[in-house]
């Protein structure tokens, strides 16, 4: 038992110090990718290419006025944040990272929470995470960011659907909702990206507008609503906000490796390396096309997720369903 | 259909992330940039052979100037030749048409190079001879 609650301890703070510090990196990263896109070079004066860039942010960010509107309702205004950050780091407790390890005779699983229903409690918390956007849009008392706040309720609503039922082709194929299970039914190169390339298109476009980014940045389209959701933040909370984001990012981006891309396996190199790599390729695809895809329209983008995704997404588990009972 | 120009896009976008060359961004305080030759930047005078200002005080610059920026005081050497006792240029307000180089008939005031001109306070942006004869301030 204290083993157990000692190991706990351990890999909860090793996970969450260094998934922290690779949320402030993907801003740098970002601003690197997008500037050379751009065919600029991005932040390169704080540092070495511009690796202090991330500190030199928080630091700039703590240092600056906390504003809190009079008329915004205080306490939604000031809990938001906290649930944007709080949410997308909780998801971080299911994702397995690596294969088990063994330390002092002990055998260690590189997950934090092994949980039976880790894909369902994953769904609840990115849901949950997207409150933080909603309440801050709408506490905030701005038409801005009231705006931002209503395109993104409607916009959570209208893709986690789709989102969840890209994923159940997976869950039809390992049969089981573990993270873990999931994984290890991919050995071997049995990829369900291999079996489920249709879902896996799907729940990329689904999870780039469940964390907000273009080409579905609705809740926070700079063009039109000046910035959105978070107009009324400053200082710490909106780089909460920030964190959070990216922090859903990466863990997106972690979800869709374990679902798809077979999680930790791969040869020669260790366990932990490929799930990173595989994760981190994924970032970069969601950086890349961030530079490349101009944002929708907003009616175009309800359309897309009602009209097109919904039904295709439907028609993906039917057709498994159809080819597992044909197959048996 | 829909999906060929999505694909074409993303191929560009990274055939510029990958190719370093490509990229257009000079270093500013480094490297500058190279203004074109008929650039207009901060006024100097063109100097005589014993230093002086080719400037008379005819007082065209002041009438063509669109900005009302110049201030001529006049005076008069024992000789007879005249030459600006006060001549002030303020930049807050000059435009930069170059219409007083253009109109100059002694070809005194001149237009330079310069675009970096930065001070602390307002009353530094106000040029008199002194400094206008003073290259290493204005930098022609």
């Amino acid at each position: 038992m204290l083993f157990f609650v000692v190991e706990t301890v351990i890999k909860t703070i090793v996970v969450f110090g260094v998934f922290l510090l690779f949320c402030a990196y993907l801003t740098l990263a970002e601003r690197k990718i997008l500037g050379h896109i751009q065919v600029r070079i991005g932040p390169n004066r704080v540092g070495p290419w511009g690796l202090l860039q991330p500190i030199a942010d928080g630091l700039k960010a703590l240092f600056k006025e906390e504003v809190v509107p009079e008329r915004s309702d205080k306490v939604l205004f000031i809990i938001a944040p906290m649930i944007s950050v709080s949410m997308a780091l909780c998801l971080m407790a299911v994702i397995p990272f690596g294969d088990h390890i063994t330390l002092f005779g002990k055998k260690i699983n590189l997950v934090i929470a092994n949980s039976e229903i880790g894909l369902l409690y994953l769904f609840a918390f990115a849901s949950l995470a997207d409150y933080g956007v909603v309440i801050g849009g709408w506490s905030s008392y701005n038409k801005y960011g009231l705006l931002g706040g209503l395109r993104a309720a409607a916009q959570m609503i209208s893709y986690e659907i789709a989102l969840g039922l890209s994923c159940v082709g997976v869950i039809m194929i390992s049969g089981s909702l573990n993270l873990v299970d999931i994984v290890k039914a991919q050995a071997g190169g049995h990829w369900n990206v291999i079996y489920q390339p249709i879902a896996f298109i799907f729940y990329i476009i689904c999870a780039l507008a469940e964390i907000n980014r273009t080409p579905f940045d609705m809740p926070e389209a700079e063009s039109e609503l000046a910035c959105g959701y978070n107009i009324e933040y400053s200082s710490m909370k909106f780089s909460l906000f920030f964190v959070g984001e990216y922090a859903h990012l990466m863990i997106v981006a972690a979800v869709a490796t374990t679902l798809f891309l077979g999680g930790w396996h791969g040869p020669y190199l260790p366990s932990v390396v490929w799930f990173l790599i595989k994760t981190f390729l994924i970032v970069f695809f969601f950086m890349w096309q961030r530079g490349t895809f101009p944002r929708l329209r907003y009616d175009r983008i309800m359309m897309l997720g009602w009209k097109v995704l919904l039904p295709l997404t439907l028609a993906n588990i039917f057709v498994t369903g159809l080819v597992m009972v044909l197959a048996r | 259909m829909i999906v060929l120009p999505l694909l074409k896009g993303l191929k560009l976008t990274l055939k510029r992330f990958l190719n370093p060359f490509s990229i257009i961004t000079i270093q500013y305080p480094e490297k500058k940039r190279e203004v074109s030759p008929r650039w207009r930047g901060i006024h100097y005078f063109a100097k005589d052979e014993k230093g002086e200002t080719k400037c008379v005080a005819c007082g065209l610059c002041q009438a063509v100037c669109p900005s009302n920026v110049i201030t001529i005081e006049a005076a008069e050497e024992p000789g007879g030749t005249r030459y600006p006792k006060r001549f002030l240029i303020n930049l807050t307000r000059c435009i930069f048409c170059g219409f007083c180089e253009e109109v100059c008939p002694k070809d005194a005031i001149k237009l330079g190079r310069n675009y970096e001109f930065v001070n602390y306070k307002r009353s530094d942006f106000i040029l008199n001879k002194e400094d206008l004869l003073n290259y290493d301030l204005v930098k022609p």
